[in-house]
């Protein structure tokens, strides 16, 4: 591992951990569905047993890389309790929509055939397989609505940098009573549910809603704008509810950023605009791209935001995601779309770790 | 150093009324807020000239060399650059450069394109730009070290490549603020003359900032001694050790004793001063001094004279005791307390390997050269 960087904000230092976990998680899923396809006479008595082992063992190799990362047997206390919510919350949780996607579905409770049956000779029946994954890698509904999330979540992700950037500047650059009130109110908004918060963006946009009433009332507009249900509405939403994890990692990098560096530079003759392409920007990269990943990341699988104030056309993976559980009851196509989901949302991880690690070994 | 005469030693512009300063600086205050970092200095340099500017923390002296920079805005007074009036004039485009106390070297950029970032800011081709470099990456001795990254590099190569990305512009003035500060002492002395040498080679005019008086001592043609904002006195670093005009100059710079006393009735070849703790003393007469006027009589520990009976020839001597004692090698300092209990620091050259030197306990004679004692009036 390379020695933690003077320029790297404290939020970097968690992708490594993230993308541990990840593989841990994706080697215990195969660990279980090995298991439960194992022929082995009275496994289903066990089968419980079992899958809370892998889980126990995978815990224990995600916990393995993370004091190895932290070196000190003590710090065990510390990281105990983010790691028995990993396995509570997200660790089974995934085990078992692993599960369900390599099934059928069917009118049952629950609604989806088991992994294997036995004959009525006592011969094994294999059920399980991987034609859920080849249905929505091949149906082109499933591969835009992939496409299009990863179209909104980047181009949400570019906007809340061009809006969060200069605001987590100016934080920083702020002499001190002021900056801890800026960062307050950037953190401010999580005091109210996200819900309600999106909610009210509906006050705002819709046809007699605020924005359109003050607009008319000046005369500026004849007609009310179309602002509800447009892709608009879905970026303004995504943008204002990521924003502060956008700013936050930013802050943390240009915070750190010596003005001596700065100085230096408009000495050797660089005007401010130079200076900041050559200077602020490449050192406050690793704010960028944790920032970057900290709005990306929810922004793709986003179910509330394109619900709320998207229209019929905005068509993100969270919805279909949605439908396929709650209209169609299909839980094991949607479990499908929910493990694709995750892979295209760590891929991009651990693409941009790599890239990170790289850019700090070069120093 | 007759052998490797030095042009701005041997010049001392500074010395000719009629010489025109390089850098005017008239009347500048700096004030935050209620605070007044540098008030109503006003300083000539001359061109060549490796000039420090040297005090403790918070005296103003870096506040001065970043006005000069362009980083920070004068409140009152002007600075003028080779003739030209540098109010509203920003840091990118005045004629000078600086060697940061941290060195801001730009951690993502290797040493040569640190070196080559104010060329390329210039707007000179990148043949030319990195041709440049690689002289002076030569003439700091950082040839091998192009490719590398800042933090792959030592202490004093990061000096080196701050000092070498400041001159490659070659500019009329540079500002080094504390260069040496962070190199520890013995690369620090091996420093001091290599500045000095590029210093000499590429004519640039220095205004160093210190702390450190050896530094300054070693480095300047001349120092400015700066205190609470103002400047306390200026002069070539012998003047500003044998003739401090202050007892806060002759306090800071090296080690001093200081007597206070009352002006005496004058005789012809000397000044009685009466002092309380070595009684009435014979110093060489000054004028201006009325008598009944109190004054500080400032004696360097080196020039003391410390013997065992008191020599024939003293007029001025007492008798006290050894207290302390401190072998450094080529000299050992001694503290001594006089019968009214007073101490006075004394130095003594360890020339030869004396049998029997003065030690620990000793009853000892405390003589002084009347010519030896500075009177100072503040």
């Amino acid at each position: 591992m390379s020695a933690p960087d003077a320029f790297t904000p404290p939020v970097a230092s968690a992708w490594p951990l993230v993308r541990r976990v990840a593989l841990a998680l994706f080697a215990g899923f195969w660990a279980v569905y090995a298991l439960a396809l194992m022929p082995v006479p009275g496994i289903e008595a066990i089968r419980g047993n079992l899958i809370a082992l892998t889980v126990v063992l995978g815990g224990f190799l995600v916990a393995d890389e993370v004091t190895e990362d932290l070196s000190l047997p003590r710090r065990w206390l510390v990281i105990a309790v983010p790691l028995v919510w990993f396995l509570l919350f997200f660790l089974i949780p995934f085990v078992v929509l692993g599960r369900i996607s390599l099934s059928e579905t069917v009118i049952a409770r629950p609604p989806y055939t088991p992994l294997w049956e036995r004959g009525p000779d006592g011969s094994l029946d294999i059920l399980a397989g991987f034609q859920n994954y080849s249905w929505i890698l091949g149906d082109a509904l499933y591969r835009n609505a992939y496409l299009s999330s990863i179209k909104i979540a980047a181009i949400s992700t570019l906007l809340a940098l061009l809006v969060g950037y200069p605001i987590a500047y100016y934080i920083a650059r702020s002499p001190e009573p002021r900056r801890s009130v800026l960062l307050l109110l950037v953190i401010l908004p999580f005091w109210t549910s996200f819900l309600l918060r999106v909610y009210a963006w509906i006050g705002f946009l819709r046809g007699n809603g605020v924005i359109n009433n003050v607009l008319l009332s000046l005369g500026i507009i004849e007609e009310p704008l179309v602002m509800m249900q447009t892709d608009f509405a879905v970026y303004l939403g995504i943008v204002y509810a990521y924003l502060p994890f956008m700013i936050l990692p930013l802050y943390a990098t240009l915070v750190k950023l010596d003005d001596a560096l700065i100085e230096a530079a408009s000495d050797l003759g660089a005007s401010p605009a130079v200076t900041f392409v050559t200077v602020t920007l490449p050192l406050s990269m690793p704010g960028i791209i944790a920032g970057s990943m900290l709005v990306f990341i929810p922004a793709i699988g986003e179910y509330v935001i394109p619900a709320l104030l998207g229209g019929p056309d905005t068509l993100m993976i969270g919805r279909v995601m949605w439908d396929e559980f709650f209209s169609s009851r299909d839980w094991p196509v949607a479990s499908a779309v929910a493990i694709v989901m995750l892979i295209l949302v760590v891929v991009p991880i651990m693409w941009l770790q790599s890239v990170q690690n790289r850019q700090e070994e070069q120093g | 150093m007759p052998s490797n005469p030095s042009i701005a030693a041997n010049t001392r512009p500074w010395r000719d009324p009629s010489a025109k300063p390089f850098i005017s600086i008239r009347h500048i205050t700096k004030r935050f807020g209620d605070f007044t970092a540098v008030n109503d200095v006003s300083l000539d340099i001359y061109r060549g000239e490796l000039f420090c500017l040297l005090g403790g923390s918070g005296c103003g002296k870096s506040t001065l060399l970043r006005m000069l920079a362009g980083f920070e805005t004068p409140t009152q007074g002007q600075i003028l650059i080779d003739g030209q009036d540098m109010a509203g004039v920003p840091a990118d485009k005045r004629p000078t450069n600086m060697m940061f106390q941290s060195y801001a070297l730009f951690p993502h950029m290797s040493v040569e394109k640190n070196v080559a970032y104010g060329l390329l800011r210039e707007g000179k081709s990148k043949a030319e730009a990195y041709a440049r470099v690689a002289e002076m990456l030569a003439l700091v001795k950082l040839e091998k070290y192009a490719k590398r990254k800042p933090h792959q590099l030592s202490g004093g190569q990061r000096q080196r490549v701050a000092l070498a990305r400041s001159l490659i512009k070659q500019p009329k003035l540079l500002l080094l603020d504390e260069p040496l500060g962070a190199l520890d002492k013995k690369l620090r002395e091996e420093t001091q003359f290599e500045l000095i040498n590029i210093q000499e080679t590429l004519g640039v005019t220095f205004i160093v900032v210190t702390h450190d008086q050896d530094e300054a001592m070693t480095l300047a043609t001349r120092i400015g001694v700066m205190t609470e904002g103002v400047i306390a006195q200026i002069g070539e670093p012998r003047e500003i050790y044998e003739t401090p005009q202050s007892r806060f100059v002759a306090d800071f710079i090296g080690s001093v004793n200081l007597f206070e006393g009352q002006v005496g009735p004058a005789a012809p070849d000397f000044m009685r001063v009466d002092t309380a703790d070595l009684g009435p003393v014979a110093v060489p007469p000054r004028p201006g001094l009325t008598q009944g006027q109190t004054v500080w009589l400032a004696m360097r520990p080196e020039r003391v004279w410390l013997t065992r009976e008191k020599p024939a020839e003293a007029i001025n001597s007492v008798r006290g005791e050894v207290r302390d004692m401190g072998y450094v090698g080529h000299m050992s300092s001694y503290v001594v307390r006089l019968d009214n209990g007073r101490l006075v620091r004394v130095t003594q050259a360890n020339e030869g390997r004396r049998d029997n030197p003065i030690t620990w306990d000793e009853q000892v004679s405390v003589s002084f050269e009347p010519a030896d004692f500075r009177v100072l009036t503040e």
